[in-house]
């Protein structure tokens, strides 16, 4: 049976579902029965202190760690593991906690290489490069444009992105995900280290990301001001099990995350 | 100044994506491969031919290979001379027993195909293993390769003496000889093997060969295949998220590369060393292709050409330039001095530019654009 498309998933209806999930390694354990839904179109924060399983949670959601238990519904379809390249050709595309870009390739290849599944000339069309294949590669080339210019870096578009600052190489690998035309988009930090100015940046491309393309996001940070202005609704986690979920000022006077924040006078 | 793209405008991502963007770059290409058609043939003797050129252009061969498996996908492989072993032995076999009628072009790519089921093979540790320890592996198919050819006597057709041959065949087969279907068209079929055949032909054949498949390399790796290789090579983890299978790609990279590697021990073996036993597909081959390649610069085309060229050109330079400049040392001793000042240019070449021939000729570029006002 074919998934339904997000199409087919009105705004506003359960997109991913994460039902029950457990993950431990050896004796530890990173997440506890964690549950929690992301609907259509909304910007969906995760945050917790450090060492909650907030990263361990998007790794299990694209298929980095296999949970013990549990399962993950995505689009109406049910899986209690999945490969990473499957949940990727199933629309989620993903950003790292520290840049996991193509280093020595250019920006515009390393957001080229982000549209490698969308992409199907086979070996021959290839190896031939006239034709088909040089099409192909000139329509996705017009889409990487599209994106290089929707995130303000048409003037690194031929620089290896080794060389590049730390801020852009965040940008550029945001450039990657969205090249995918993900149906849900996990951020893992995407302010991580940045300045105030960086960071009204990438928060400004977060919500046009959302707007314009009506990406569905799920986002991991730290900065709260970021959090509650950007976010529809968070959850916090806090060793390994969800303490509190809800609309961003709902969750700030929750006293369980207070007392995790900021622990609790005995 | 002579380098200058200034209103140079592509007005389209065709024009963008061309292999060389730049117009002096394909004057330059177009002008290169006019003179390697034209010169050697026309003014070179057969010293050139058998000495220099046809080795340079099998080893170019071997180094696109290694090159797009070492350089672009970055799986170390040290069994180089193992998959020229493949491709020589089946060349062999193919042309005196399975397909005697074929041409030389046909049991080429037969003996690249049978190379890179080969490679697949060997290439499947790399699913689980990285770096030295992936070398490790591939120096097992490297001994496992030329242990067997040794050992199956049925590889060399049962010989008293173990040795393979290069049987006379022409370039298409029988079919276009005289007698044959396309009789009409044998004007169109030298002879190119055994040392009957002339140098120019087997140099003409290698030439264009190696022309072909470094055209197709540079297709590869310039589209979605190129990128996946590149995309695991630098960050694996980031690669299987956006959908690139590392199985896939890799064994890829090891197919094709063990195809061209093929393809050049079948060259080695029919163009240039007419008979040869399993040694001549030893340890050393390998590595002195992946130092052609690490020399010329890893993931670069040109590299390869750059850094066979150093190889193989230094030690007859060194070979004629040593009595010219008054050191009469007897073979023994000449050998030996090649290969000190060998390893020592090696050792200050790879201080000095660790990024290979290919990223010195990036700088000459950068550079040229500017002179001769450098502001």
């Amino acid at each position: 049976m074919r998934a339904p498309s997000t199409a087919e998933i009105a705004a506003g209806q359960v997109l991913l579902a994460v039902e029950d999930i457990s993950l431990a390694f050896g004796g530890v354990k990173a997440l506890t029965e964690v549950s929690f839904e992301i609907e259509k179109g909304e910007i969906r924060a995760i945050i917790g202190p450090n060492g909650a399983g907030k990263t361990s949670m998007l790794n299990v959601v694209n298929g980095f760690y296999k949970p013990q238990q549990g399962r993950i519904v995505f689009k109406g379809v049910s899986h209690s593991e999945m490969e990473p390249h499957e949940a990727a050709a199933s629309g989620i595309a993903r950003t790292f906690q520290n840049v996991a870009l193509f280093k020595s390739m250019t920006t515009l290849d390393n957001i080229m290489a982000g549209r490698t599944l969308k992409m199907h000339r086979g070996l021959f069309w290839q190896i031939l490069h006239v034709g088909p294949a040089a099409e192909e590669e000139i329509e996705h080339r017009r889409k990487a444009e599209e994106i290089i210019e929707f995130l303000e870096i048409p003037h690194i578009r031929r620089i290896p992105v080794g060389r590049l600052p730390y801020g852009l190489q965040k940008r550029v690998e945001l450039g990657r995900a969205l090249a995918m035309e993900p149906d849900l988009l996990l951020l893992d930090e995407p302010m991580a280290g940045m300045n105030l100015e960086e960071k009204e940046d990438m928060s400004r491309f977060v919500l046009d990301v959302n707007n314009q393309f009506g990406t569905t996001i799920a986002l991991i940070e730290h900065d709260m001001g970021v959090v509650m202005d950007i976010s529809d609704r968070v959850v916090v986690l806090d060793y390994g099990r969800k303490i509190a979920d809800g609309t961003p000022d709902k969750v700030r006077d929750d006293p369980d995350v207070i007392k995790a924040y900021l622990g609790v006078s005995h | 100044m002579f380098y200058r793209e200034a209103g140079q405008f592509k007005t389209s991502y065709a024009a963008d994506q061309a292999i060389f963007p730049i117009v002096q770059d394909r004057i330059f290409v177009l002008l290169v491969l006019l003179a390697a058609y034209i010169i050697p043939p026309v003014f070179l003797g057969s010293y050139w031919f058998n000495a220099i050129l046809i080795p340079f252009l099998i080893f170019s061969m071997a180094a696109l290979g290694l090159n797009l498996l070492v350089g672009y996908c970055g799986q170390l492989s040290l069994g180089t001379g193992g998959f020229m072993a493949v491709g020589a032995y089946a060349s062999y076999k193919l042309t005196t027993v399975i397909f005697p009628d074929l041409g030389m072009i046909f049991i080429f790519l037969l003996s690249g195909l049978v190379s890179a089921a080969v490679g697949v093979v060997f290439g499947l540790p790399s699913l689980r293993i990285k770096g030295f320890y992936l070398a490790v592996a591939t120096l097992a198919a490297q001994f496992f390769l030329q242990w067997l050819f040794n050992k199956v006597p049925w590889f060399y057709n049962y010989n008293s003496n173990g040795t393979i041959e290069s049987p006379p065949r022409s370039l298409f087969g029988t079919i276009m000889e005289p007698g044959g279907m396309l009789e009409a068209l044998s004007f169109l079929n030298p002879l190119v093997t055994s040392p009957r055949a002339t140098p120019v032909t087997k140099y003409l054949f290698a030439l264009t060969l190696v022309v072909v498949f470094a055209l197709i390399a540079k297709n590869l790796v310039r589209g979605r295949v190129g990128r996946a290789w590149m995309a695991i090579r630098d960050m694996d983890i980031a690669a299987e998220l956006i959908g690139i299978r590392p199985m896939q790609t890799k064994l890829l990279a090891f197919a094709i590369s063990s195809f061209y590697c093929g393809i050049a021990g079948a060259m080695l073996l029919n163009l240039y060393l007419n008979s040869a036993e399993t040694l001549a597909f030893g340890i050393n081959i390998s590595f002195e292709v992946l130092f052609m390649v690490i020399i010329g610069g890893l993931a670069s085309i040109l590299g390869s050409f750059l850094g066979t060229a150093f190889i193989v050109l230094t030690p007859i330079f060194l070979t004629n330039a040593l009595p010219a400049i008054g050191l009469p040392l007897d073979t023994a001793g000449q050998k030996h001095v090649e290969l000190m000042m060998f390893g020592g240019l090696m050792i200050f070449f790879l201080i000095v530019e660790p990024h290979g021939f290919a990223r010195l000729w990036q700088i000459a570029k950068e550079k040229l654009r500017l002179w001769p006002f450098p502001y």
